[in-house]
């Protein structure tokens, strides 16, 4: 078994709109960003877990973001292993 | 009488005005359920209240559904017993997904809590069934995510089946973007799964029945609540021909 980290990259899907986004865009615009054209928030989700090689760690992270850390009707995900 | 059960999870904070509202003014038995309990045959119907379950963590309600009562609401809901989500337990309900759709922050980025209008759409489901289609409800919400989102073929069929209960409108009635507090695909303030005995709602009712606290037309979704279950005891009873 080995030790592997895992970041996990939660965002919007670009259907759905972002509030949050939309306002700091708004935001950076007041500051004289006028070059942004769009902001999208997301959220970063760090794992450190173990497993037996990296096809699984990947297998098993994809279960887990259908379940829990993603929500398939609004969010996309991608998976990055270190 | 009619025994109530109302789900506490950790966070939850609209438990106390659910029980207060059943209980003392609406007369019926009530009892709370810790979300690690297990059991809900005794009740007929269940009411998932709103606040913070699990501090809104990741995305409000994602953690609650995992908690083991969810699983034994969903036994309680095939049976046919009306269940009630208010608020977060609209949340809740959407997560577990035995209802369509997902929320996202308020369009307005901030928490909302004031008093809203909404229309009824549906007046034939245990939960409106007092009510006439076109009503419009003076009720209030508090929530940061209440923008209701789902896709367009999800919301072709919400409303090719009647599943959407209210939509935030004006005081005349009007549905509008400008009647939309919180950004809400097609207004919507509640909707109901295809059987119809799953209400998810935003606005809460419990806090609006009793003139003491500014209103009461929460009063009359209890009220559709108690005379449908009289009803449908009644219908049980001849159909099984115990009576």
């Amino acid at each position: 078994m080995k030790e592997y980290r895992v970041k996990v990259e939660v965002k919007l899907k670009p259907v759905v709109l972002d509030p949050q986004g939309k306002t700091v865009l708004n935001a950076l615009h007041n500051l004289g960003y006028d070059q942004v054209s769009d902001t999208r928030i997301g959220k970063l989700i760090e794992l450190k877990l173990t497993n037996s090689n990296e096809e699984n760690v990947i297998e098993q992270v994809k279960e887990m973001c259908s379940k829990l850390l993603a929500n398939p009707v609004i969010e996309d995900f991608s998976i990055k292993v270190e | 009488m009619f025994n109530f059960g109302i789900i506490l999870f950790p966070g939850s904070n609209c438990d106390h005005d659910c029980y207060h509202a059943i209980s003392n003014v609406f007369k019926q038995s009530c009892e709370y359920i810790w979300h690690e309990n297990k059991g809900l045959d005794r009740f007929d119907c269940i009411v998932i209240p709103g606040g913070f379950s699990y501090g809104d963590y990741l995305r409000t309600g994602a953690v609650a559904r995992f908690s083991p009562i969810m699983r034994e609401v969903e036994n309680f809901a095939s049976s046919g017993k009306p269940v009630i989500g208010i608020c977060n337990g609209f949340q809740i309900l959407v997560e577990t997904g035995l209802l369509p759709g997902a929320f996202i922050k308020n369009s307005t980025t901030k928490f909302i809590c004031k008093w809203v209008n909404i229309r009824v759409e549906n007046n034939s489901s245990p939960f409106t069934n007092l009510l006439n289609v076109g009503d419009v409800l003076r009720i209030p919400i508090a929530h940061a995510e209440g923008n209701y989102f789902a896709t367009e073929d999800v919301i072709s069929k919400l409303k090719d089946n009647s599943l959407i209960a209210f939509k935030y409108c004006d005081e005349e009635g009007i549905v509008s973007n400008s009647s939309n507090p919180n950004g809400s695909c097609e207004n919507i303030a509640g909707l109901m799964n295809s059987e119809g005995n799953i209400l998810g709602m935003m606005p809460h009712p419990e806090r609006c029945s009793e003139e003491i606290l500014g209103g009461t037309d929460g009063k009359s979704i209890f009220e559709s609540i108690i005379s449908w279950l009289k009803n449908s005891t009644g219908s049980k009873q001849i159909k099984t021909g115990r009576f």
